[in-house]
């Protein structure tokens, strides 16, 4: 018998300590430079036909850029290990659940992707006569639709790009709907103190005074504070529903009757629709205007912090005023409206979204009326399974009653153990999870918002509190330096934000002579 | 030196009042990170907002206590903010203003009475 | 449905923790009569397969821009955009992660912007850039109400040559806020009016160079006026690409600068998702909308990158926030930085001077057509050309004859009384023979 006895060990070998890497590579983890340290001042990644040899740039005269830019470039392969070496240091969806409460981090599928890329949609110039873009136009009128539908209300207007300008839309068509009642006098706009930062400063963005509205010890508008408060002067009221506290609001149908006794409107934050689609209208709650977060229900992809898109539904009150342009049935086809005396104006050079528009309707064709039910029913009961399981080992804000597609803890739980909601979100980040959205919505102390959506599997969910349940043991055990020192196995530590703001350091600049010398 | 329960402190020297905040409100603060000034020249009432201190995750409005004119402002706490948390009683106060009604000091909080303010929070 | 992991018996069990008999008990707090019993009346789940034959019906009905000769500009440029630019922001941890609000876990994204804002101050000639606005036009409203927060002054003033869907995007912002807009009427090379609309009230001029028309300009005089009265200049720009030949708006003393990015990274896509660029002068800073990252360093002294300067924003500020904004366009920023980054100067400079020479060939080429004249003196590559007629219905023909001609100025003003004025713009995408073929048609569409 002949025995090869050369070969590499196939069992590790005990090795005490973990020493640190000599490049500050971690693994598959690299160290990334930024692409202007990366030396490519001469190099490019795009191969051109020559500008022609006839050419010259005499006709520019003194408009021609003499300077330099500053501007490295690289090849291909050097620009693709960039981009995957940068993006191997982000958290996403596609790794584990993302339990960012009111952001709704959802499973964004892939089909969608790949309709967003059919020539069709891609390669179509917003400025085409409309007769070469039926199928776009079509498009956008079925979307209409379907959001329509969907919130029992008359109206769209698809072209607001993103949640917070689909409250500008809202708020303007409130404008312009008084104005053409002769009613000038409304100079304030309520918004609960939960609501999202957005609310007030889209109100106060175009002149109205933001009032606040108080808030019952169950979680909901204070009907009490908000009839005082009604009045002559007010515009309109903006309220989440479900509510930034994951609830509903029981008596939104009086909300809406008290505002508009006093003649005001109800605009509805929609970020939260993706909780009752298909089970509840918001036309049926007397809601007048109310912006659709297409990155949020309809699971357009977040990007990294974008594109949004936020079409915004309108009641028959207010959908005269709807901003152009917009999509018309004319008697050669679909046709673009560019131009309304009624309307408040434009809310963006072109036609919204599209990109967004082709994704979202991929989404909800593919789900379809009953398949949106399910998903809201189930981002409900997904979220309603962890406030069960995690109000055992934590402190829910609002213990009493079902929440909606999101469940609220406070602080409370971890008062005198030395480790704060901050503390607790890092040691989250170290056992593989994105924390939940921390320290919102204001009205509670430490608030933990936690919305897992409904493309989490239960094995998904339970991995989650589990995780949840031991770094709650490790509180209670007194491990406070897992929590004060971390995250220890991300990408970074803890980044000294103080020093961000206080030297802003906004773009990268070539570093002093000397200081190449000294390396 | 006068206190307010909004926690700013007024010196008094003849006509012009210095005006900062407290040690206890840059305590609450945290990290101060900016410090927006009033402009020299401006005209202030009570409640007006003096200035704005900033940390990371929170803007506060500083209240003016008095009425009166900005005749100086703090240059140092541009380019210095966190010496609000390092002397926020003594170096680094917001503004001086020439008081047009020097009586309204008198429904403020000597010290003790700030302290013991403090104490009940 | 394939996208909803819960099964029956998961359900089952997930009620049975909750202590909930049925589903509909967790939507007790919703009022009775608003309850849908059922599903609302719309088409009920459909696979992949009948999707993707749905959508790519409604998708043949359009006539894409790389099936033919095509001109289109205004306001959105066709260019290449190389493939790998489309593959890395597809990657899971770009396309799926949100807002980088945990920076320990979000460096990717936050390099990005950093490197991204970098690119865009420097390409602009500013001293700082945003993390992006939602696109150019909403940048150049932005703009607007930032340079009345600054001067303190409600009133704008409109260049002749400015995009009509700016100055109506602009003016309903602006108008909302109490702002006064006095919008000149269009021209084609006149921005020089500005000077005499600038009075002590103004807050800022908007000037756009290229111009609708193509028009390029120096716009440092009117800078000059508009700082000796008190007021600051924007500086818009439609066309990206121009960067790289033309002047940067800040050596011109831009004071904000609002730019549409679409042209590098960015697909036509029927008007959106852009990216719009904002940069401003450092002493401005704190009145810039939207989000800003920054340097920093870690607990372990290592470098990173944070969002910064947050208490501007919204989620802070609330109703004293610069602006409303939060989502932004974070992924096409990115595919621009990529883009940006894959050029580098040499390839954007040259990228440019090819779309140049080719707006020069379009030039020479239509100056041949009987009754076309060509009005733009200076350009980049987009021009105006009078026709004999009227624009609108020559561009039907065309269209019908297989050209994308260009934009009529009708379709974006049509009481500018510039109804036989055409706008066209040539890329590094257009074909030599492209060019020949539509002074052809054009010759035919007017004989």
């Amino acid at each position: 018998m002949s025995m090869l006895s050369t070969g590499r060990p196939t069992r590790p070998e005990q090795v005490i300590t973990r020493p640190a890497t000599l490049t500050g590579a971690e693994g598959l983890l690299q160290h990334e430079p930024l692409i202007f340290e990366l030396g490519g001042w001469d190099k490019t990644g795009v191969d051109l036909p020559p500008v022609p040899a006839d050419f010259a740039e005499d006709d520019l005269g003194d408009l021609l850029r003499v300077e330099p830019i500053g501007l490295p470039g690289l090849s291909e392969p050097e620009t693709v290990r960039h981009y995957v070496r940068l993006s191997q240091q982000n958290h996403a969806i596609d790794l584990a659940l993302y339990p960012l409460g009111s952001c709704t981090m959802k499973h964004n599928p892939r089909l969608n992707e790949k309709m967003a890329r059919l020539p069709g949609f891609a390669d179509i110039h917003p400025l085409q006569p409309v007769s070469t873009v039926q199928g776009a136009l079509q498009l956008i009128d079925e979307l209409a639709h379907w959001l329509k539908t969907l919130t029992g209300l008359p109206a769209v207007a698809m072209t607001p790009k993103a949640g917070a300008h689909g409250e500008l839309c809202g708020i303007l068509a409130i404008t312009a709907a008084h104005r053409a009642k002769g009613d000038t006098a409304r100079d304030t706009v309520l918004v609960p103190t939960s609501a999202h930062g957005t609310n007030p400063a889209t109100a106060a963005f175009v002149g109205y005074k933001v009032q606040e509205i108080a808030q019952t010890a169950d979680g909901r508008v204070d009907l009490a504070d908000l009839e005082a408060k009604l009045g002559p002067h007010v515009a309109a009221i903006m309220v989440t529903n479900p509510n930034t506290c994951g609830l509903f609001e029981r008596e939104v149908r009086e909300i809406a009757r008290l505002t508009h006794a006093a003649g005001a409107f109800f605009y509805c934050d929609g970020a939260n629709f993706n909780a009752i689609v298909g089970r509840v209208r918001p036309g049926d709650l007397g809601v007048d205007a109310m912006h659709i977060n297409l990155h949020k229900t309809f699971s357009t992809p977040h990007g990294g912090g974008g594109p949004g898109a936020g079409p915004v539904v309108l009641s028959a009150a207010l959908a005269p005023f709807a901003p152009v342009p917009y999509v018309t049935h004319g008697p050669d086809g679909f046709d673009l409206c560019e131009a309304d005396a009624q309307a408040f104006g434009r809310m963006c050079a072109f036609n919204g979204q599209m990109g967004m528009f082709v994704r979202a309707y991929a989404y909800m064709l593919s789900h379809g009326a009953d398949g949106l039910r399910q998903a809201a029913e189930d981002a409900v009961l997904n979220a309603n399974y962890i406030k069960a399981r995690l109000s055992k080992v934590m402190s829910p804000a609002f213990p009493d009653g079902p929440c909606m597609h999101e469940a609220l803890f406070d602080d409370h739980w971890l008062e005198d153990t030395g480790v704060t909601t901050l503390d607790f979100a890092k040691a989250m980040i170290d056992e593989g999870f994105h924390p939940m959205t921390m320290y919102f919505p204001l009205v509670v102390h430490g608030a933990m918002l936690i919305e897992p959506t409904e493309t989490e599997s239960k094995a998904e969910l339970d991995r989650f509190c589990d995780m949840v349940e031991a770094l709650a043991g490790a509180v209670r055990a007194g491990d406070v330096d897992r929590f004060k020192g971390a995250p220890f196995h991300a990408p970074r530590r803890r980044l000294d934000e103080t020093q961000a703001a206080r030297k802003p350091r906004l773009k990268w600049t070539e570093p002093a002579p000397q200081a190449i010398a000294a390396e | 030196m006068r206190f307010t329960k909004d926690h700013e402190w007024i010196a008094q020297s003849g006509d012009v009042a210095t005006v900062g905040i407290t040690n206890y409100a840059a305590e609450q603060l945290g990290d101060v990170v900016f410090v927006e000034l009033p402009e020299v020249g401006r005209t202030l009432k009570p409640g007006d907002s003096l200035a704005v201190v900033e940390s990371v995750k929170a803007a506060s409005d500083v209240y003016s206590p008095i009425s009166g004119e900005v005749v100086e402002i703090n240059e140092q706490l541009s380019g210095n903010p966190e010496g609000v948390n390092q002397s926020p009683e003594d170096l680094a106060w917001f503004a001086k203003v020439r008081l047009s009604n020097p009586s309204e000091l008198d429904g403020l909080m000597d010290r003790a009475a700030y302290e013991d303010y403090l104490a009940g929070l | 449905m394939r996208y909803l992991p819960l099964t029956p018996d998961d359900r089952a069990q997930m009620l049975a923790t909750i202590g909930a008999s049925n589903i509909d008990e967790l939507f007790c707090d919703v009022p009775q009569a608003a309850r849908l019993s059922g599903p609302v009346d719309l088409p009920y789940v459909q696979g992949e397969l009948e999707v993707e034959r749905k959508l790519a019906g409604l998708a043949r009905r359009n006539r894409t821009a790389g099936e033919g000769p095509f001109f289109c500009g205004a306001g959105a440029y066709r260019h290449q955009v190389p493939a790998s630019v489309d593959h890395l922001i597809q990657r899971s941890e770009f396309l799926t992660s949100y807002t980088p609000y945990q920076p320990e876990i979000a460096q990717g994204t936050l390099q990005v912007l950093f490197e991204f804002q970098t690119q865009v101050a420097r390409l602009t000639g500013m001293d700082v850039a945003n993390a992006s606005l939602y696109d150019g036009s909403t940048a150049a409203a932005e703009g607007v109400m930032m340079a009345s927060r600054v001067t303190r002054r409600t009133r704008a003033v409109l260049s002749p040559g400015l995009h009509p869907h700016y100055a109506d995007t602009i003016r309903t912002m602006a108008e909302a806020a109490g702002l006064t807009v006095e919008a000149l009427p269009l021209a084609i090379d006149a921005e020089a009016q500005v000077l005499d609309a600038i009075d002590a009230d103004t807050a800022c001029v908007v000037v756009q160079t290229p111009n609708l028309f193509g028009t390029a300009t120096d716009v440092t005089r009117i800078g000059e006026a508009a700082r000796a009265a008190g007021a600051l200049m924007i500086v818009v720009t439609t066309e990206a690409v121009s960067f790289g030949l033309l002047k940067s708006p800040g050596a011109m003393g831009a004071d904000i600068v609002a730019a549409e990015g679409q042209s590098i990274g960015n697909g036509l896509n029927y008007g959106g998702p852009y990216v719009g660029l904002f940069a401003v002068r450092e002493k401005h800073l704190r009145q810039a909308p939207g989000r800003l990252c920054g340097e920093t360093v870690d607990a372990d002294g290592r470098r990173g990158f944070v969002l910064t300067l947050s208490t501007r924003e919204q989620h802070i500020r609330r109703d004293k926030a610069t602006s409303n904004i939060c989502t932004n366009s974070g992924l096409c920023a990115l595919a621009f930085s990529i883009h940006m980054s894959l050029l580098g100067e040499t390839g954007l400079r040259q990228l440019a001077a090819l779309n140049h020479a080719k707006a020069r060939a379009l030039k020479a080429a239509l100056s041949q057509v009987k009754g076309v004249e060509v009005l733009t003196p200076r350009f980049f590559n987009e021009i105006a050309v009078r026709l004999p007629v009227a624009a609108a219905p020559v561009v039907e023909t065309l269209a019908a004859n297989g050209v994308l001609a260009g934009v009529p100025v009708s379709r974006l003003a049509p009481n500018a009384g510039l109804d036989d004025v055409l706008l066209l713009a040539a890329t590094e995408t257009t074909p030599d023979s492209d060019i020949a073929f539509l002074s052809r048609a054009l010759s035919k569409v007017l004989a």
